[in-house]
């Protein structure tokens, strides 16, 4: 068996007095794809944001690719991230976000080409193709030319899975990525979303509140509640059987 | 002389006047976004430098500063054996400049500030640098927030360039001032130079809106 | 010598210190000069917001270009405009009325603008409720809209104090003795212009200061005298 490509080793976030990470131990293998679900405030967007680099962490360690991800080896012994550190880590994941985070004084073509010319150096018309590619993936050819905000919900999240595959993270982070949608629109998301997850050597990091969803394209699904894993498993297993009372309780409510 | 034998040696005013504006206002507008950003710099002399030269131009008066860049700073280079002798047409425009620009880098700073923390992240997940994610993603987002300002700031500078007729330069007031001397017609020549101004502050006002509509034009396209 | 008192030239510290009483006398014209043209602009702009706001165009129209026009022509010309031509039509002013008086008018196009920005941030559903307890309407602008908009007027105001002290300056063309125009006669006298203009800017450093801060204080005093902001 390969080594996890993301592994969290007892780590603990905190914001104040809040503990939101309580020495979280959790492992992703390369290509699996997990979904993460729990109640608000458990702590699952936070896992993202501190694989993301968007949150630094208090205390444990986070490996991505058998690599420490806020630690770097220095003279003696590991000590905390440089931002150069940081940079070359990043390179390795890209995320969705709730509210989609497009750039909004860009285009759609533009804001799937600039970070791949800026940031990795292709050439634009490289990215050009890419984006073209990606577009047509999504769905979303005939739209290159227009701005975010004449978009639907719908459309503008799709443009943020191509925006985040075009920089060709070998992991890719969901937050939430349907949560900001109107019902008749998170369909058109969930199936780019789960045409992806056929694609083995993709690593998927789902946080949703789409259990049907979960259930069908994951290979694991893990229970967060206070700031911990308190159960995971197959998704047949855990949405037909949990084990703990919380994961009862939790699925119960959000099911109904 | 009648009103209309006026109307020649006011133009000639007029168009220093408006060299001037043009001149300082593109300072101004340099010096904003420079200090403006440098206050929200992480690099703390850049920031202090950056809120020294704002405290001090928003802090005194513009007047002062002029006849300060006039009249003390030659005295100043003399004593330390350096030629700072300005001629007016380059107090004028560092004084106003320098003035309008303190003003405009709050300005700036205000509207990079407001940039929503969400397109931070989402830079920073694109892995661009934090140069990249300030040129790129930032400040083409901040200069709609900042053009409405601008806009009265460029009027504003429009007024203030009357006050380097006080350091014998010849703008709109200055020339003015001359006829009123020769004629006395006091009551014609201010009327004058009053819509004079108006029309030219007009000017300004539709060329900056202008400006604005062309920096906003991806917030006004249609589907 | 300058309001009796004598500069002394012995050493720069001699002649900054010397110079002190004379700077100090021409701030105190300052300081009463942006006083009453603050006054002024108070009572004139509160004119002009009624009369923009008036339902009757032929008043509203008027007041509005009446207004923009004072907003974009500069306050010299203002200046020269009253100082020479007032008297023309028989009103004689004192310089430094006129020169008050100037400083009023050009302030009076911004505060209406306060005035105006004030009263309409109060929101609809005040009016409205003020309505359905049948509150006359002269009660609910008084009782209702205006304690609403004073802690969102006060402040704006200020800050227009501090601006007017920074334009005193310009009557010194009009003889008005403020804290510039005397730095100046004390430079022309002495041919030292480098340390009376210096002082003039650090006096004037220390006037805005204290004076934005004590906006500041009042900005957070307010909202706490049982009228909140938001």
């Amino acid at each position: 068996m390969t080594d996890p490509i993301i592994k969290f080793d007892k780590v603990v976030k905190r914001f104040g007095d809040l503990t939101v990470l309580d020495e979280l131990d959790f492992e992703v293998k390369r290509g699996e794809k997990v979904s993460i679900i729990g109640p608000s405030g458990s702590g699952k967007s936070t896992v993202l944001r501190i694989l993301m680099t968007l949150e630094g962490i208090q205390d444990g360690m986070v490996t991505v690719d058998g690599e420490p991800l806020w630690h770097q080896q220095g003279t003696n012994g590991l000590e905390p991230a440089s931002e150069a550190h940081l940079r070359k880590m990043r390179g390795r994941l890209g995320m969705v976000f709730q509210q989609f985070n497009l750039f909004p004084h860009m285009t759609v073509l533009r804001n799937i080409t600039e970070a791949p010319v800026k940031v990795l150096g292709m050439s634009k018309k490289d990215a050009r193709v890419r984006a073209e590619e990606l577009l047509e993936r999504v769905g979303l050819a005939d739209q290159a030319s227009k701005y975010p905000h004449q978009l639907s919900g719908g459309q503008q999240q799709r443009v943020g899975i191509a925006r985040a595959l075009a920089m060709r993270p070998d992991i890719l982070l969901f937050d939430e990525p349907t949560s900001a949608l109107d019902p008749e629109l998170v369909g058109e998301v969930l199936t780019v979303i789960g045409q992806l997850a056929e694609e083995h050597d993709l690593t998927m990091l789902l946080v949703t509140h789409e259990m049907r969803f979960a259930r069908e394209v994951s290979d694991r699904v893990c229970f967060f509640d206070q700031g911990r894993i308190r159960e995971q498993g197959a998704p047949e297993d855990l949405f037909t059987a949990p084990t703990e009372e919380r994961t009862r309780e939790f699925l119960k409510a959000v099911l109904n | 002389m009648t009103w209309t034998d006026y109307i020649p040696p006011l133009l000639e005013g007029a168009w220093v006047t408006v060299q001037l504006t043009l001149y300082s206002t593109v300072l101004g507008a340099v010096l904003a976004f420079v200090f403006g950003i440098g206050k929200l710099s992480p690099n703390w002399a850049f920031k202090a430098v950056s809120v020294a030269y704002i405290e001090l131009f928003r802090g005194t008066s513009l007047l002062v500063q002029l006849f300060w860049l006039y009249f003390a700073l030659p005295m100043a280079g003399m004593a330390m054996g350096i030629d700072l002798r300005l001629p007016p047409v380059l107090a004028g425009v560092l004084a106003l400049g320098l003035n309008i620009g303190a003003y405009g880098a709050e300005v700036v700073r205000g509207a990079i500030a407001a940039v929503h923390q969400d397109q931070h992240e989402a830079a920073r997940a694109l892995n661009f640098s934090p140069r990249q994610t300030l040129w790129t993603i930032v400040i083409p987002q901040a200069i709609p927030e900042m053009m409405p300002s601008f806009g009265n700031l460029a009027v504003q500078n429009l007024k203030d360039t009357a006050l380097v007729s006080l350091i014998s330069l010849g703008d709109l007031t200055f020339r003015a001032e001359q006829i009123r001397n020769f004629t006395q017609d006091s009551t014609t020549i201010y009327s004058m130079l009053l819509v004079m101004y108006f029309a030219m502050a007009l000017v300004v006002t539709v060329i900056m809106r202008g400006l604005e509509r062309y920096a906003s034009r991806w917030r006004t396209a249609r589907s | 010598m300058l309001f009796g008192f004598e500069w002394d030239l012995s050493s720069p510290l001699a002649f900054a210190i010397s110079i002190m009483p004379i700077l100090l006398t021409g701030m105190l014209v300052t300081i009463q000069a942006a006083v009453l043209g603050f006054a002024v602009a108070l009572v004139l702009g509160l004119v002009w917001a009624v009369l923009k706001s008036a339902p009757i165009r032929l008043i509203a129209w008027p007041a509005t270009v009446i207004t923009e026009f004072i907003r974009d022509t500069p306050l010299l010309v203002q200046l020269f405009f009253l100082y020479y031509v007032l008297p023309e039509y028989g009103i004689i002013l004192p310089a430094f009325m006129t020169g008050a008086l100037a400083l009023g008018i050009q302030y009076s196009a911004y505060t209406a603008e306060v005035y105006r920005a004030g009263l309409q941030a109060v929101p609809a559903d005040q009016h409205e409720a003020a309505r359905a307890l049948n509150l006359s309407t002269a009660r609910t602008f008084t009782h209702i809209v205006v304690p609403q908009a004073i802690p969102r007027i006060v402040p704006a105001m200020g800050n227009y104090l501090v601006s007017i002290m920074k334009d005193v300056p310009v009557l010194s063309v009009v003889t008005v003795l403020e804290m510039l125009n005397v730095a100046k006669i004390v430079g022309d006298r002495t041919f030292d212009y480098l340390i009376p203009l210096s002082l003039v800017g650090g006096l004037y450093l220390i006037m805005t200061l204290v004076a934005s801060a004590g906006v500041r204080l009042l900005d957070d005093w307010l909202p706490k005298q049982g009228i909140p902001l938001k």
